[in-house]
């Protein structure tokens, strides 16, 4: 059965339709990417996904439960974490206490040191700077932070919207082999990526988004073969 | 652009001259040097008023003297022109008020005001070639003091300030210190005569020369005692701090039998105030919704308080309730509609949500004015002979009494207010303050966050009123007005946003200081604004800030700190 399943989604800005009747499914332990365009609705999807917007039409079912209409608060309980566009990091605030917000849906201390050692393991940067003000990091480093922080709240599903989003092409590569490693680790990933080429090199299947529609759905190999995917998104002619 | 510096810095130098000199003649003009005058800082010799034109011209001539990369002749030349400057602005002033009778339009421009202006020198001339060396020796020291090495400019300026201070606040130094008789020896000498104001010349020379010793000697020595004292084994470092702290409680215990009854008076109006500070601290500083209708919960504290203890609680329960028993429904009542004004506003941020509290406190304060309530909250005539509290048959009705009440309550808002910082609670106020859009992706509720801190900040509004109500014995709508919405808020600010010592400091000087010093009352708000406006330009983080916010305002410095690290 899907992990998460959407059906026929729709959602709006006021009266603007942002998302006309998308379906996505997500099976466990699958990398899934939403690739396409600026304005083709794959931010406005995660933000549904996680509560921060309410669809008028449509389900969204975690493990068979409708959750379209909760709040997003709650939702995180569930078990669903975002990286939001842009990192969205407490700037003012240090790593540490990021990290720490992170956990707040946690209760458990125990866990708690153990998730903070993982996610240093996972990116000994954070580590060496723990006490620094999460606004004056670089980008890569923010990046990190801000996947780091979502981890803290041991997610089944991890959303993760544009990782790539301004950083240098080593940075790039880093961060999806690190989206790959957690993935091995049994999280699910739901990956929203202008960058397709490296979105599909790593994701299981791809949906394309245009114009608040899914135009394409396949495998990531078979995306990657197509000729209005190649033409569109991954600039080859 | 070499050529352009060396030519416009005087120029520059004139300029801040000329707005300086307009500066003085605004505060002569609208009384304020007149009203000072009153008041001597040495007596007998300079009164505060003619402080205040002083420290106009040291202070643009220090700003005027700024400019580090060029040569200390430089910046000296240029602070004594615009010293000079200022000078030759107010001798003009001075001529324009011999000729033309300006009081037909500014009632402040009395012959007392161009007595104080003209140094009281009856010779024309000679008056106006002292206005100018005096302008010009000041601001000479003033950029010779700025062009020091941090050193001295330090020892120099802590001890003048020391002494402005101590002249200030010297009736408070008399009356704490009365019932010593050895130290009013010392400080009739320092004081000079009785019923005179302000240091003698020699009380002035000598705490000068004995603050900038204790400075130098600090800072000569000051690193390598802090160091032994670091160096100290955990337990004794730790005695220490619990006798410190000791010390500190004995003196707040006995701290109105030092005072006596007006001094208590005034400490206990700042503890109200340091009371709301921390409640508006807690909406303000942790969660960051800004809230300019705070005084609302205060009046409800207080009516509740006023209904329930006399005829109106006849009213409602057939009995007068007691302090006690009308303390915590006081609270209560607050804290609901602290809800009640949360619910509504969930969803707005910003700017908006000032301008809805702002409402709501108005729309409190009408609610208490209305004629319609006028059998249960009196009107415009408000609520008399109010109980006070009770203990054991004593009744706290004097100041001295009544302040152990506020002492209490403030440390019971300052435990809680303190444990909430760091508590999950807080870390969620924290998080909405900095995005609440993320802050909820992190499984926080809104709602309930944002209520409890409307809920928590209305109980310590609540409760300070409650005991404004007690103190006074009477309550009137016209006690809470706007400006003590604001007066909270700027205390807030000064002190820093979000730190609990902050609220005390900001309270001691905004709610303390013009109680203390009468003169300044009258002109509370310009002088408000005047310091609100130096604090932001620079020091926006407040006087004792918090972590957080300090990190907020010198980003540059931290970026290009990571970035040299």
């Amino acid at each position: 059965m899907a992990m998460l399943e959407l059906d026929n989604i729709h959602t709006y800005y006021g009266n603007i339709h942002a998302l006309k009747g998308i379906s996505i499914t997500v099976d466990k332990g699958e990398i899934v990417t939403l690739i396409g365009a600026n304005g083709a609705g794959k931010t406005t999807t995660l933000r549904t996904i996680t509560g921060l917007l309410k669809p008028r039409v449509g389900t969204v079912k975690l493990d068979g439960e409708d959750i379209a209409r909760h709040k997003a608060n709650d939702i995180v309980y569930k078990g669903i974490a975002m990286v939001p566009e842009g990192r969205g990091i407490f700037a003012r605030l240090t790593v540490t206490e990021n990290l720490d917000m992170g956990a707040y849906s946690r209760n458990s201390k125990a866990e708690y040191d153990a998730d903070i050692q993982r996610i240093f393991s996972l990116f000994p940067r954070l580590k060496e700077r723990r006490n620094q003000i999460a606004g004056t990091l670089s980008g890569g480093e923010q990046q990190m932070l801000a996947t780091g922080r979502a981890l803290m709240a041991h997610p089944t599903l991890l959303l993760m919207d544009e990782p790539s989003m301004g950083l240098a092409p080593v940075l790039v590569e880093l961060i999806f082999e690190t989206i790959q490693q957690i993935n091995k680790e049994g999280v699910t990933v739901l990956l929203v990526e202008q960058n397709a080429l490296m979105a599909l090199s790593i994701a299981n299947r791809g949906y394309v988004l245009q114009s608040g529609a899914i135009v394409l759905q396949d495998s990531a190999e078979a995306l990657k073969k197509d000729p209005t995917v190649q033409k569109a998104y991954l600039g080859m002619e | 652009m070499e050529q352009e510096n060396t030519t416009s810095w005087w120029l520059t130098a004139i300029q801040l001259g000329l707005i300086g000199g307009v500066v003085a003649i605004l505060a002569s003009l609208i009384g304020m040097v007149e009203s000072f005058h009153a008041r001597d800082i040495i007596a007998g010799q300079i009164s505060m008023g003619e402080t205040l034109l002083l420290l106009i011209m040291i202070g643009f001539a220090y700003s005027s003297s700024r400019n580090e990369q060029s040569p200390i002749s430089t910046r000296v030349t240029s602070g004594v022109i615009t010293g000079v400057t200022i000078s030759l602005t107010i001798v003009l002033f001075v001529m324009l008020g011999a000729v033309v009778n300006l009081r037909s339009i500014f009632v402040n421009a009395s012959p007392t005001l161009y007595k104080i202006l003209t140094l009281e020198i009856s010779n024309t001339a000679l008056a106006y070639v002292a206005i100018v060396v005096v302008g010009a020796i000041v601001s000479l020291a003033a950029s010779l003091v700025h062009g020091a090495t941090p050193f001295w400019k330090r020892v120099i300026s802590s001890g003048f300030f020391i002494v402005l201070l101590l002249a200030l606040l010297q009736d408070l130094i008399r009356i704490t210190l009365t019932p010593f008789p050895f130290i009013t020896e010392v400080l009739s000498w320092m004081f000079g005569r009785r019923g005179q104001e302000g240091l003698s010349i020699l009380g002035a020379i000598v705490v000068f020369l004995i603050v900038a010793g204790v400075i130098y000697n600090d800072a000569k020595h000051g690193a390598a005692r802090r160091a032994r004292r670091e160096a100290l084994p955990e337990a004794t470092k730790r005695t220490r701090r619990w006798v410190s702290w000791g010390l500190l409680g004995v003196f707040l215990l006995i701290w109105p039998r030092i005072a006596g009854p007006v001094l208590s008076d005034v400490t206990n109006s700042v503890g109200l105030y340091i009371l709301m500070g921390l409640g508006l601290n807690i909406v303000v500083g942790y969660a960051g919704l800004l809230d300019l209708g705070y005084v609302a919960f205060y009046a409800l504290g207080a009516f509740t308080m006023g209904v329930l203890t006399t005829t109106g609680g006849e009213i409602f329960f057939d009995v007068r309730w007691t302090f006690w028993e009308a303390l915590p429904f006081a609270v209560i009542v607050a804290v609901l509609a602290g809800i009640m004004l949360g619910i509504p506003v969930l969803k707005i941020r910003g700017d908006y949500l000032a301008i809805i509290t702002l409402g709501f406190g108005e729309i409190i304060r009408i609610m208490f004015l209305s004629d319609f309530l006028k059998p249960y909250f009196g009107g415009s005539f408000g609520i008399v002979s109010i109980a006070s509290p009770t203990i054991g048959g004593i009744v706290l009705d004097s100041s001295q009494t009544l302040y152990y009440v506020i002492l209490a309550a403030c440390f019971v808002a300052l435990f809680v207010a303190h444990r909430l910082r760091d508590s999950r609670i807080g870390r969620a106020w924290k998080a909405i303050r900095e995005d609440e859009d993320v802050a909820q992706a992190m499984g926080i509720n809104l709602t309930a966050t944002k209520l409890l801190a409307f809920a928590t900040g209305a109980a310590f509004g609540g409760l300070s009123g409650a005991i404004f109500a007690a103190k006074l014995s009477t309550v009137y709508p016209h006690s809470f007005t706007l400006i003590t919405s604001i007066n909270v808020l700027a205390l807030i600010i000064v002190g820093g946003m979000g730190s609990l010592p902050g609220v005390i400091v900001g309270g001691l000087l905004l709610a303390g200081l013009p109680e203390l010093l009468r003169e300044f009352s009258e002109y509370r708000l310009l002088i408000f604004g005047i310091l609100l406006i130096v604090m932001m330009l620079n020091k926006p983080e407040g006087f004792l800030p918090e972590a957080v916010h300090k990190r907020e305002f010198h980003e540059d410095e931290n970026l290009s700190h990571a970035a040299g690290g």
